[in-house]
């Protein structure tokens, strides 16, 4: 897996002119003729003209109810989304019958969560298999271990869990240098034999911080000897890197989600992931159509996974629009992504660190972040920063970036974030730092 | 750029009657959960005995502590200005002239006559994202009276209910 450093090259100029030629939406401008800046693919990206084709095709040619009807619309439709879903598994490396679409990365986490209390019900872990069966049971006495760079919504669906169960969350601290306090014998005093599941993102999606998450890491390691369920947020991770390593055999994770829109994808799906004996034992989260065995009015049985998690009609023009998302990433190839990243990630450091009135969150190496530079400006509210570049026609994110805990750790209030696509160029953090300069000059500070 | 007038940025580095002062009848703290700013606020109600006011209930005191952009804390500053020693009656007024304002997206350029200082929030209106930032302290200035026990209603057009 990834150590930060990418071996490919990073994309060339040329290469990613071809590549903002495929997104319509980069050629608009903004604020009365300024050429878009778009340094927000953190909170989503844009949609290469595939996926939109992909969705407009499903529509006006395969548009039918998926796993319904008896006609040849209803087959090609399931047949596009089965297709999206292996897809999917091969940008996860995984198998189709381990990937779960959601509505989103936060549906996926709740779908999660909810399986540890709904497996408290009567009867509702009966015929698992009893190892994963005893792993899915949280109690008074357990303990669920977050971080405190958790995105919310890797966040309060675990506190969630722990005031309808009794269990005790706990969770492992951020340093100063916005990385996780990950060393072995702080790791021990959070990560016991209490402990039922750690949950934790791969990349943060305001400081950019890579987590070491490789099989020997210090958390992973920890999770696995005590037994704990290792679940990761690969929201932020999934649209620069090649991820398949955390499905591998031996990864130590069981489970992971992403969401399709911050992927290239449209908005309305997300993956989860999980091992096959996991999604086997978990009780379902929604219920209802197209996820069971045997209706009754006493009661029901569940259909196999995936299926057991996916009730109601599915999005299936969302998915295959995602599959094309990802047929996308995976042709410009996620090594080279990952490079273009670095790349932009040094030019932004770099810049930013010849602005003395800019304050750059998070790790200082390059290699140590990805996708995302968070930084405040002393005495000026990110709001105003973030207005200040959006005159100019930068698009940031200001706030708390759904990630309050980790600013009140960082003492912020909130902060300024750019974030990267692989269709993010040079010039346009060229001209990010340019329109922030205007931020002193409207705020007379000392610029 | 239009937002930032001088009279936004002059509020927003010094704010007018800024701090939580003594004596007061009820405190309440708002927040913005999309952004995180944050104010806790004041008001001391009393009622005037004798002259042409009698009986009318005004704003002896409205104090303040505002953490968030140069829009919600410049707000604070002007809603305290406009408030501050004011019958309770002419600051709903006023409130309502400058809400109408905030939400006309730009079509209300906001008349000083009723709403003093505030016309300098005009911009604003322009921004949607921004219009919550700077009715914050005028929302929880609402609440406050609402909790002091002082009538209201006369803060929206239909009477019946504040809905910014
Ligand atoms: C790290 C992280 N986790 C989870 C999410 C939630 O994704 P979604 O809002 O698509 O459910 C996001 C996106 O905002 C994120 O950045």
């Amino acid at each position: 897996m990834t150590t930060g450093r990418p071996d490919a090259a990073p994309l060339s100029e040329l290469e990613v002119a071809r590549i903002r030629a495929d997104f319509p939406l980069l050629g608009r401008s903004v604020r009365g003729g300024r050429p878009l800046v778009y340094l927000d693919s953190g909170a989503t990206s844009q949609k290469p003209r595939v996926v939109l084709d992909a969705e407009r095709e499903f529509y006006e040619r395969h548009n039918a109810a998926v796993h319904r009807g008896a006609h040849q619309l209803a087959e090609e439709a399931t047949d596009a989304f089965e297709a999206a879903r292996a897809t999917v598994a091969g940008f996860l490396g995984t198998d189709p019958g381990q990937v779960v679409f959601t509505k989103n990365g936060t549906e996926g986490l709740n779908l999660l969560a909810y399986a540890f209390s709904n497996a408290a019900a009567p009867g509702a872990l009966d015929g698992a298999d009893p190892d994963w069966a005893r792993r899915l049971h949280v109690g008074p006495g357990d303990e669920v271990v977050v971080t405190e760079m958790e995105h919310h919504a890797n966040l309060v669906p675990w506190q969630e869990l722990c005031r309808r169960t009794g269990a005790t969350l706990r969770w492992v601290g951020v340093t100063d240098d916005g990385e996780l306090d990950d060393r072995a014998a702080r790791l021990s005093e959070v990560i016991t034999e209490r402990t039922k599941v750690v949950a934790l993102t791969h990349v943060s999606n305001v400081l950019g911080t890579l987590n070491d998450l490789r099989p020997d890491s210090t958390v992973v390691a920890a999770a696995r000897a005590v037994g704990a369920l290792v679940v990761v947020d690969a929201c932020q991770s999934a649209p620069h890197l090649d991820i398949t390593a955390l499905t591998a055999t031996d990864s130590g994770v069981d489970a992971l989600v992403f969401t399709g829109h911050k992927t290239l994808g449209p908005s309305g799906v997300g993956v989860l992931w999980a091992r096959r004996g996991l999604l086997e034992a978990m009780p379902p989260f929604l219920t209802g159509g197209s996820m069971i065995e045997i209706v009754r009015m006493e009661g029901s049985t569940w259909a196999p996974p995936p299926a057991k998690f996916e009730a109601g009609v599915p999005m299936a023009a969302q998915a295959v629009g995602l599959a094309a998302g990802l047929d996308y990433l995976t042709e410009v190839g996620l090594d080279r992504v990952h490079a273009h990243d670095q790349q932009l990630m040094g030019h932004t450091l770099d810049l930013l660190a010849d602005r003395p009135w800019v304050r750059v969150l998070g790790p200082e190496p390059t290699h140590r972040r990805v996708g995302a530079v968070a930084f405040v400006v002393d005495g000026v509210h990110p709001h105003d920063v973030g207005q200040v570049l959006d005159d100019s026609g930068v698009a940031v994110r200001t706030g708390h970036h759904c990630a309050w805990p980790l600013h009140r750790r960082l003492r912020l209030p909130a902060s300024t974030r750019a974030s990267f696509g692989v269709y993010t160029t040079l010039e346009e953090v060229d001209a990010f730092a340019e329109a922030l300069d205007r931020v002193p000059q409207i705020f007379g500070m000392a610029g | 750029m239009d937002l930032y007038g001088e009279l936004i940025l002059d509020h927003a580095k010094r704010p007018q009657h800024a701090g939580l002062r003594e004596p007061f009848d009820v405190e309440v703290n708002h927040v913005n959960p999309t952004c995180g700013d944050e104010i806790s606020l004041r008001v001391h109600l009393d009622t005037v005995d004798g002259g042409a006011q009698d009986g009318a209930l005004v704003l002896r005191d409205v104090s303040y502590d505002a953490l968030g952009c140069s829009i919600s804390v410049a707000a604070a500053s002007v809603m305290a200005e406009e408030t501050l020693g004011h019958p309770v009656a002419e600051t709903l007024t006023t409130y309502r002239h400058l809400h109408a304002m905030l939400t006309s997206k730009g079509q209300d350029p906001g008349d000083p006559e009723q709403i003093g200082d505030a016309v300098a929030f005009a911009g604003v209106a322009k921004y949607p994202a921004r219009v919550k930032c700077a009715l914050l302290p005028w929302t929880a200035y609402l609440d406050a009276l609402a909790r002091a026990g002082a009538d209201i209603s006369a803060a929206s057009e239909h009477g019946d209910r504040v809905d910014p």
